[in-house]
């Protein structure tokens, strides 16, 4: 009887947390659609292609890339970004080299080449399209929050 | 032993001797509109059969091409972009000229002798070849100026006002100067690349 209980307990709350989880927005992506539905798939924005910077939210932040990098191959074979934007490559491609923090190893030690953790360019730096915001941002930039004082 | 030479040397002497004699039955009109009308017929058999051999059916035919190259090609700008103007294979890797055809047609019979013998029948065969046979392609285009892209993308109808501005500048730079061709900053635009250690250009 007891054990019972216990698996009805069980089943009635993984019934209920599942309930909320879906009454309280947790399947965003979804915008409501209820999950038997085949919703309409949203306008695929197109990536700018500018060549201007963007200023940057706060002074680590990496930049992002302002222009198209459609089939641009980063693989341990080839990496197309630092065709144009390693430290050799600026003279020819007047592109801005990539930062000497990613020519330094874990300890600081000043590299030849892009360190290996630093290669995969993509994993930090990505490109912009000119879409709304899928969700709200509050990010208040630090200059503002001094000048607000 | 050598019966089997003797009786093809014969051979050869007795259509030496017909083939050398004036015709003794046949026309001269009939060997003129015949030998025309077979000229013809031969003619056009071979242009047909070599523009059969120039289609992109024709290379995907073989599963090296099929499963390598063809799949790395469908995702890029040739194949797929917006206004459905594609490159097929022989657009960019069989000369147009007609000399240059058959002279890199001549060249592609070493591709018959690998495909018989398997030199990139998996894929790891293929990639570890992938560094010379593209490096054949990146020499071949830079030999010729890039013509195989120069069909297409002619400098003078190149409006690079429409371009975004780091291409502007490039093209100006590089292209319209004579200082570089196009293979020389856009390789890999239609296949993955081979490990570019060592390639001008590249890191």
């Amino acid at each position: 009887m007891r054990s019972f209980l216990i698996s009805m307990a069980t089943v009635i709350g993984f019934f209920a947390l599942g309930v909320s989880a879906y009454s309280d927005g947790a399947a965003t992506l979804r915008q409501g659609t209820p999950i038997l539905t085949e919703p309409e798939a949203p306008k695929m924005n197109k990536v700018e292609n500018k060549d201007v910077k963007r200023v940057r939210n706060y002074p680590e932040q990496p930049p992002t890339i302002p222009h198209k990098v459609r089939s641009y191959e980063i693989s341990t074979n080839a990496n197309k970004c630092l065709s144009c934007h390693a430290r050799t490559r600026t003279g020819e491609s007047q592109a801005p080299m990539v930062s000497v923090t990613h020519y330094m190893d874990r300890d600081n030690q000043v590299l030849a080449t892009v360190s290996p953790r630093r290669y995969f360019c993509n994993q930090c730096h990505v490109t912009q399209v000119d879409a709304p915001p899928l969700v709200e941002n509050e990010f208040i930039d630090v200059e503002h929050i001094l000048k607000a004082e | 032993m050598l019966t089997p030479f003797k009786k093809l040397w014969g051979m050869a002497c007795w259509i030496w001797s017909h083939g050398n004699r004036p015709a003794k039955h046949l026309s001269i009109g009939f060997l003129t509109i015949g030998g025309f009308v077979a000229g013809v017929m031969f003619w056009g058999g071979f242009n047909t059969t070599l523009e059969l051999t120039n289609t992109e059916e024709f290379c995907v035919s073989c599963h090296e091409m099929g499963d390598n190259v063809f799949v790395e090609l469908k995702p890029t700008i040739h194949y797929s972009n917006r206004s459905g103007v594609r490159a097929s294979c022989p657009d960019c890797h069989v000369p147009h000229n007609w000399t240059d055809k058959i002279a890199r047609k001549m060249q592609a019979s070493k591709e018959v002798w690998g495909k018989l013998f398997g030199t990139i029948n998996t894929r790891e065969k293929f990639l570890a070849e992938r560094r010379r046979l593209a490096g054949h392609e990146w020499d071949r285009l830079k030999a010729n100026n890039s013509l195989e892209c120069r069909n297409c993308h002619s400098t003078t109808s190149m409006d690079i006002t429409a371009q975004s501005t780091r291409a502007a500048t490039a093209h100006q730079t590089f292209l319209f100067t004579g200082e570089k061709t196009c293979i020389d900053c856009h390789k890999g635009i239609a296949h993955e690349l081979p490990d570019m250690t060592g390639v001008e250009g590249w890191k």
